[in-house]
């Protein structure tokens, strides 16, 4: 009996171990799948961008004999003060302004033309996609040529109008570099974010569709209270994935025009590299990036305050 | 702990400690036999195999001639080396040698990242080189350089004498009138839509190397070099107004294209303009394209002097080197006339002697390219001495491009001269 007795409380702690045990191992399994990604992100998100805040608020230099120290908001008040940022905040605002609707309203009718079926359908996906795909680099040296004052654009403006109207020198004339650079993003975008329609487009149940046709509603009525209430979640998405990368233009003008001519297309990460490696001020430049990521943030946040589910 | 998570965590940590060591082996030097040690060089002519072979030849030659050291080069792309050497140092792993732009000198010598050469031997003494290929920071050797390059214009005879332009010499350059006459003569003949060829579609250095010998032809500058403290005077002057008038009026009389074609040089030789402003690096193809209707003119002199910009690439030795000895062995290894001569050579450039001068087809004395050796003797000024030129350079471009686009001279001038004096106080004059 002696032997007995002490496996009766045995089960109970063993259980009560199981149990802890089992949550720790858990526990423990959980860091050991989350640890790799958590330690790339730290090393390569997190602590740069709290280095970039972190700098804002020193004398930073890339090149420099004396170490940082801190200096405040003299960055900030510096930024103010700047012509060319204050330029350059009000251009990557235009160009989003813009760039957004268009491109969103474009990519949708797209969207809408490839969604039907007809023979062909896949050739035209492909070739409104092609553009995605082909390096920004490569887009923005092909414009540069295609925007010349003897370019293929003016070429065909001088034939179509037979001579009559004489295209402008696109790039080159602070009236139209911003909208030249504004029409071939929203080319060389508009492809992808089809993709991203035509996925909602393919959500909507056809019998939706079969239904409304059986009622004999107009193309219209049905886009207006199926196909568009039907795209709710794509649509916040697609508006929220342009926005953001709408504000972060840089390659098209850093290939095309370097900010120029006259600050025309000068925008904030271009002001931003350009102040943190060709004039080596690091500070000036993570302020820059600071005031960039506020930015976004407010746009983003009331974009989400607007698309949120309002019940 | 069960068995499943120890090997998880065994796992996690064999991965982390794999990563580790990986990252250290790529940083660690590899052993080799030399007692010395290993030196490291690097260049940045990665994509250019012609004075690549060179770098080649002469530390083959070096590590062939002596055991202690040896020499191995890393080699860049241009267009990022500049981020690489900044990259390194901050992470204090700079090679033992490396080049350097010659107008980044001083902005990388104050930043630490260059050590002073104090070269004793050497075939070639320093003072035998054209004063622009040897880089200087306070008074001190830093760098120097196998070659320079020259602004030049180029021509075809026969345009000229069609329009009866006289053809200018070194001795007699044209006069801003008389390049006004001619620009505007060649204009009116109606052949070209713009006479004169500035390269003005190109970008980075290439604006003030190219535009500020014109400035400072007319009396202005980039900076005061008097103090390096401002600039103030230099740059926004009645003489460097009258620059960027001059500069703008090209454009507006339809002389110069306001952003010209990706390869002006073609559109020369293709007869789509007239006159080039162009650099010495081009001479050989226009000879070979042109032949004797080629000709190789020496700038304008706007009322200072022709003036034209001095420095190449320079050869420099950096401050984290655990054996500046090996270092400074080798740099005075590569001083002898054969290697400029092979330097200059293989990149059609001027050789920074007059000895390896004398021994290249074309720059001895008479030769067809002999002005480019008396205009980089002559004519060159080097770019601003201070660590400040990189942003100097960065204000000037932009500055030039808006005055060319049509900004507001006076008040384009007043705001770069602005910005040059902020950022010169703030990094208290680039003391130290």
């Amino acid at each position: 009996m002696t032997a007995a007795v002490p496996p009766l409380p045995r089960p109970r702690r063993a259980r009560g171990g199981t149990l802890s045990t089992a949550r720790r191992r858990e526990g423990v399994i959980a860091i050991g799948m989350a640890g790799p990604a958590v330690l790339l992100l730290l090393v390569f998100f997190v602590i740069p961008v709290g280095l970039a805040f972190a700098l804002a608020f020193t004398s930073a230099r890339l090149i420099s004999p004396t170490p940082a120290r801190f200096v405040g908001l003299r960055n900030f008040a510096m930024l103010a003060e700047d012509p060319v940022f204050l330029r350059s905040v009000l251009n990557t605002f235009a160009f989003a302004a813009v760039v957004v609707p268009v491109q969103a309203g474009l990519a949708l009718g797209l969207a809408l033309l490839v969604n039907g079926r007809f023979r062909g359908t896949n050739f035209f996906r492909t070739v409104y996609f092609i553009p995605v795909v082909t390096s920004m680099v490569v887009v923005s040296i092909v414009w540069t040529f295609l925007y010349r004052k003897d370019g293929l654009l003016n070429r065909i403006i001088d034939a179509v109008t037979f001579g009559h109207v004489q295209g402008p020198d696109w790039l080159n004339d602070p009236s139209t570099s911003l909208a030249a650079i504004v029409f071939m993003s929203v080319w060389q975008g508009a492809g992808f974010h089809m993709i991203i329609w035509l996925a909602g487009l393919q959500t909507i149940p056809a019998e939706l569709h079969e239904a409304a046709s059986i009622d004999g509603v107009s193309r219209w009525t049905r886009f207006r209270f199926v196909t568009w209430p039907g795209l709710r979640a794509t649509r916040t998405f697609v508006l929220i994935t342009i926005t953001i990368s709408a504000f972060s233009l840089f390659t098209q003008v850093n290939v095309m025009t370097q900010g120029g001519p006259l600050d025309s297309t000068t925008t904030l990460v271009y002001q931003a590299v350009r102040s943190g490696y060709q004039q080596q001020q690091t500070a000036y430049a993570s302020a820059i990036s600071l005031v960039f990521f506020v930015l976004v943030l407010i746009v983003s946040l009331v974009q989400r305050h607007l698309t949120r589910e309002k019940d | 702990m069960n068995a499943k998570t120890r090997r998880l965590v065994a796992a996690s940590l064999v991965a982390v400690t794999t990563t580790a060591v990986l990252a250290g082996c790529g940083a660690a030097d590899g052993g080799s036999g030399a007692e010395g040690g290993v030196l490291k060089l690097w260049t940045h002519n990665a994509g250019n195999a012609a004075e690549y072979d060179v770098v080649e030849k002469v530390v083959n030659d070096f590590n062939a001639g002596q055991s202690k050291y040896k020499v191995e080069i890393e080699a860049f792309p241009q267009g990022s080396y500049n981020d690489a050497v900044v990259a390194s140092s901050s992470s204090k792993k700079l090679p033992c040698i490396l080049d350097v732009d010659g107008p980044n000198v001083p902005n990388w010598a104050w930043g630490g990242y260059l050590a002073p050469l104090e070269l004793s031997g050497g075939e070639v003494p320093l003072d035998d080189q054209l004063p622009s290929t040897v880089g200087k920071y306070q008074d001190k050797v830093y760098a120097f350089g196998f070659y320079d390059v020259a602004l030049t214009m180029f021509a075809r005879k026969s345009v000229l004498a069609e329009h009866g332009i006289r053809v200018p010499t070194p001795d007699q350059p044209w006069t801003r009138a008389e390049f006004a006459a001619a620009l505007a003569d060649l204009k009116a003949s109606g052949k070209f839509e713009h006479p004169l060829e500035m390269g003005t579609g190109g970008s980075g250095e290439w604006w003030p190397y190219a535009y500020s010998p014109q400035l400072q032809s007319f009396g202005g500058d980039l900076v005061d070099r008097s103090s390096y403290k401002t600039a103030e005077g230099a740059l926004n002057g009645p003489e460097a107004l009258d620059w960027a008038k001059w500069f703008r009026s090209l454009v507006t009389d339809g002389y110069m294209a306001q952003k010209s074609g990706s390869s002006p040089n073609d559109d020369f030789l293709n007869g789509k303009s007239a006159i080039e402003w162009d650099g010495s690096w081009d001479a050989a193809k226009n000879v070979e394209k042109l032949g004797d209707d080629l000709l190789i003119l020496p700038p304008v002199d706007f009322g200072r002097g022709p003036k034209i910009g001095g420095a190449s690439w320079q050869w420099a030795m950096s401050a984290h080197c655990a054996k500046p000895e090996g270092a400074r062995a080798f740099l005075e290894f590569t001083r002898k006339t054969k290697y400029f001569t092979e330097f200059a050579k293989a990149t059609g450039t001027i050789p920074a002697t007059d000895a390896a001068a004398a021994q290249i087809p074309g720059y001895e004395p008479g030769g067809r390219y002999e002005s480019f050796v008396r205009s980089a003797r002559d004519f060159a000024v080097v770019r601003p001495v201070t660590p400040a030129y990189p942003y100097l350079a960065s204000v000037f471009e932009k500055t030039a491009k808006d005055i060319v686009a049509g900004a507001e001279p006076e008040a384009a001038l007043d705001e770069a001269v602005k910005q040059i004096d902020a950022n010169l106080k703030l990094n208290d004059f680039y003391a130290g």
